[in-house]
């Protein structure tokens, strides 16, 4: 495979959220603003391109049988890199006094250990190739995951709060405030990935 | 009272999947069947309630004394996948008819973010280890009962007409959807 097509795959072909279903719980828990959304997919793409060179490293001489075990260490070591690297610099309140996104974002940064999606790479991509492509597969399903929980929280933000990154476009009488709750972001992302599939068909 | 709060609170108004987003792949994944979703549930009520309980243990008694509380993420997921297995080996030999009804569903659980957003809420809340264990146990029940009511669900829909495009997840996620709806009433109660 090419390089371009190994890095575009996870971007729109196996786009992890809306075609592969997968790592839904960050999806729909952190996608309350655009902002946010972006955040978590960020922190995820960093923890998924740093995992997937350091497994892709390691595969060779890992025994198969504990295989799991030792990739799942090596991820949660990049996580809890990203958790302390937050917490230094992502955690101061906003101006009018709203949560740091450190704080928004909350155990959702601990649990990038069990977004599927990280393992899942591990395991069907950079066990199997190289550092490189493995560092390109992991840029292009983190950016394909931060561009999916970007639309999802911009769509939640303008529905539910009139704005996006922060931006006031509408007044707060429009307000659909059932979009920014839990229920708004399952609706949101059910017609979402309806919407995926028709233009998919096409 | 206070235990009764924490168990209404963590089963209905703080719904682990319909508020707090917590364990969504199995919900979404094993809610096909009414008798899955229930042997699902079950799995996660068992191992969540232990592995909160060795967790919480594990942070006050080992990483809080050598001051390491930052490795808990890494501490924490191994406990689980060890406690998975070994739950899995022991019920196999003492309990045959409940690792015939479980024991699919148990290696499902290490990636289940549930158990592990559950023990990481304990220590954020600073609960003392009797309130983590009420909490845990009252939060998985909480996850079993979603379970429970959208499986139902989702074995009558199968006799719906759905519009092409919306079969399989999107009408999946528009239900709960509706189902996170209906959990919202019980916010006023507690």
């Amino acid at each position: 495979m090419s390089h371009w097509k190994t890095f575009s795959n996870g971007i729109l072909k196996e786009n992890p959220a809306f075609v592969l279903v997968l790592g839904m719980c960050p999806t729909l828990a952190t996608t309350t603003s655009a902002i946010n959304g972006l955040g978590m997919g960020l922190a995820t793409t960093f923890v998924l391109m740093l995992s997937n060179v350091a497994i892709s490293l390691v595969a060779g001489f890992v025994p198969d049988k504990v295989r799991i075990p030792a990739y799942i260490v090596i991820i949660a070591s990049f996580v809890t890199i990203v958790d302390m690297l937050m917490s230094a610099y992502v955690n101061s309140p906003g101006p009018n006094g709203e949560q740091s996104l450190y704080d928004q974002l909350g155990i959702f940064i601990p649990l990038i250990v069990v977004n599927c999606i990280v393992l899942g790479r591990a395991e069907a991509f950079a066990a199997k190739n190289n550092a490189f492509m493995s560092f390109l597969d992991g840029a292009g399903m983190g950016l394909g995951f931060t561009g999916a929980l970007t639309l999802l929280g911009a769509i939640r933000e303008f529905l539910g709060n009139g704005s996006v990154f922060g931006l006031q476009l509408l007044p707060s009488t429009t307000n659909i405030l059932i979009f920014v709750l839990a229920p708004g972001a399952f609706i949101v992302l059910g017609f979402l990935i309806a919407l995926v599939n028709r233009i998919k068909k096409v | 009272m206070e235990y009764i709060l924490i168990i209404i609170s963590a089963i209905f108004v703080n719904n682990v999947i319909l508020s707090q987003f917590l364990g969504i792949c199995p919900f979404l994944g094993v809610s096909g069947k009414i008798s899955t979703a229930a042997g699902m549930g079950g799995a996660v009520i068992f191992v969540t309630t232990i592995s909160t309980i060795i967790t919480y243990l594990i942070m006050n008694y080992i990483l809080v004394p050598l001051d390491i509380a930052f490795m808990k993420t890494v501490t924490y997921i191994l406990v689980i996948a060890a406690l998975v297995q070994m739950v899995e080996i022991i019920l196999k030999k003492v309990s045959p008819a409940m690792y015939q009804a479980l024991g699919v569903f148990l290696p499902l659980i290490t990636t289940n973010c549930a158990v592990l957003g559950v023990a990481l809420l304990v220590i954020q809340k600073n609960f003392d280890l009797i309130h983590s264990v009420v909490y845990a146990t009252a939060t998985a029940i909480g996850f079993a009962i979603a379970m429970l009511i959208f499986a139902g669900i989702r074995e009558q829909m199968e006799f719906s007409a759905i519009p092409k495009g919306m079969k399989g997840i999107p009408i999946t996620l528009v239900t709960a959807g509706l189902l996170a709806m209906a959990f919202m009433g019980f916010a006023g109660i507690v």
